[in-house]
């Protein structure tokens, strides 16, 4: 078998005290959407980070392609990283150009193609992604859902084969929001290409995604086709699937704290 | 043992500091030549030229401003002191010297680091806070050529452009000081200028100023791309990014200058 687009091994990420993520291991195959869920705080974002090779690991492996990203030689880095797209939360569109140049970037910068064959891909990917309009209008003039487009185009400019999105939803609309999830199934229906959607959106992981991966205090707890994580049994997933809250405002401390708030002696029951 | 931790810590992040301008400027130094047209990458360099603008065509009031009002007060002082002796013709060597040598390049660099340092680290700063400096990673493109090394070429060849400006509009000022006081008119001053300076003054004065732009950029770099938080973030590397390039540009002027006395003396 072929190697998994993503491999990831017993990744394990500590910040002084705070371990972040604990032995995390997960593998995305080739082609397909996986949707990696969790709640604030899980470290889903931490994940990502090291997974697109922004940061290192305290310990454990990232491999994408087959290729140690930790331990390749920096030629090899810049390799694996044209072919990786990642659309950030925020976007991250370069705010001094417009937008046209932002998708053109990539382009002009990485390729040897002539200046009017990057017009006519910088066009397309636009189009693809229904901004065609908007070519040369700068980043903060474009709305919330405009501007998540944007960077999808951007991310995709350069044909990669694997796409990494980072809370594609958050912040947005259900409309628009709805609009992202059939942008990212066409991306992946027309050009084969291998997604990992970060999100805490269940409507959205479960419109998109083959497979479902929950973490869960920096720990995989669950690794699953979207079927039978629905399904699933597991205490922390239920609560996630069916919208709990934690039982914070039960605890003896908040709630002695609102009594001494109110004036009343202080842990008096 | 407070003290000496407090002392101690203190050196440590200093040092830390300093390495990491070293690494980042010699990191910077060699992407340089990525910017330069023909040779560099494709379509950079008109960064850079954008950057000269910024950092040089924008600055030159305020430099022929400060500057010559520094030369007219350089030649208020010493004409104050040098009329009692009857040397009032000392005040053009004053201020000629005065300005070649040290206030054209530090006069320059106090500009520059006040208007472009801190936009630097703004505009930086600004970028990892919006992670764009972590979406050019992603993409394959170093930070470094792509934000630093244009600033970096710019800087280091305004800035002793600006240097011979401040020059000129401080020596001229000294000129109407000494029309004002002595009706000796411009040709005769200028004449006179040019007898009293040597070409080596004029050199040692590029050099540091050219010393200087590469502190002011590295500082306003750095600390752009140390920035970590939100927006109150950037705002003060903005200002540690002023008070940080002017110390080490003082800093470095000491030391350059007592290089220059001991080889003269020598």
């Amino acid at each position: 078998m072929a190697d998994p687009a993503i491999s990831v091994e017993s990744l394990t990420v500590q910040y002084g005290d705070h371990r972040v993520l604990d032995g995390v291991s997960l593998n995305i195959e080739a082609g397909e959407v996986m949707a990696l869920l969790g709640g604030s705080g899980s470290g889903k974002t931490t994940m990502l980070r090291h997974i697109i090779g922004l940061e290192r690991p305290t310990s454990g492996t990232v491999r994408v392609r087959g290729v140690d990203i930790n331990r390749c030689s920096p030629k090899e880095l810049r390799d694996i990283r044209r072919t990786m797209g990642v659309a950030f939360q925020e976007c991250a569109l370069f705010n001094a150009m417009s937008i046209e140049e932002n998708i053109a970037l990539p382009l002009h910068e990485l390729t040897n193609l002539a200046d009017p064959v990057i017009e006519i891909m910088t066009y397309m990917k636009l189009a693809a992604v229904g901004l065609g309009q908007t070519a040369k209008q700068m980043p903060q003039e474009l709305s919330g859902g405009m501007k998540k487009r944007a960077a999808v185009a951007r991310a995709t400019a350069l044909d990669p084969e694997i796409l990494v999105f980072d809370e594609p939803s958050a912040g947005l609309d259900p409309i628009v929001a709805a609009g992202l999830d059939e942008l990212i199934l066409i991306l992946k229906r027309a050009f084969h290409m291998t997604i990992l959607v970060v999100t805490h959106e269940l409507a959205s992981a479960f419109r998109v995604a083959d497979r479902v991966a929950m973490l869960y205090k920096g720990s995989l707890i669950a690794v699953d086709t979207k079927d039978a994580f629905q399904h699933s049994t597991h205490p922390r997933i239920r609560q996630f699937l069916d919208r709990v809250a934690d039982p914070i405002a039960e605890s003896t401390a908040i709630q002695d704290h609102f009594r001494e708030l109110a004036g009343m002696a202080g842990g008096q029951k | 043992m407070n003290v000496l931790e407090g002392i101690g810590g203190g050196a440590v992040r200093g040092l830390a500091y300093l390495g990491g301008l070293t690494i980042q400027g010699w990191m910077g130094l060699r992407a340089t030549p990525r910017v330069l047209p023909l040779v560099g990458k494709r379509g950079r360099w008109r960064a850079a030229l954008r950057q000269m603008a910024a950092i040089g065509v924008e600055a030159l009031p305020m430099v022929a401003t400060m500057s010559a009002c520094a030369g007219f007060i350089l030649a208020m002082q010493a004409g104050a002191e040098l009329r009692r002796f009857g040397a009032l013709k000392y005040v053009m060597d004053t201020v000629a010297v005065g300005f070649t040598r040290e206030l054209g390049p530090l006069l320059t660099a106090f500009v520059v680091s006040g208007r472009s340092g801190s936009a630097f680290s703004a505009e930086i700063g600004t970028m990892v806070v919006t992670n764009e400096i972590d979406a050019l990673r992603t993409m394959a493109l170093d930070p470094i050529e792509f934000v630093l090394a244009p600033k970096y070429l710019a800087a280091m060849i305004t800035i002793p452009c600006l240097s011979i400006m401040s020059n000129a509009f401080g020596i001229l000022a000294g000129a109407g000081f000494m029309f004002i006081t002595t009706n000796i008119r411009l040709p005769m001053y200028l004449r006179y200028v040019a007898n009293s300076i040597e070409l080596r003054d004029v050199f040692t004065g590029l050099l540091k100023s050219l010393v200087f732009a590469i502190i002011i950029v590295n500082v306003g770099c750095l600390e752009g791309f140390r920035t970590r938080g939100g927006p109150d973030a950037v705002g003060r590397s903005a200002t540690s990014a002023v008070v940080w390039s002017t110390f080490l540009v003082i800093l470095a002027d000491v030391f350059f200058t007592a290089i220059f006395y001991l080889v003269r003396k020598g």
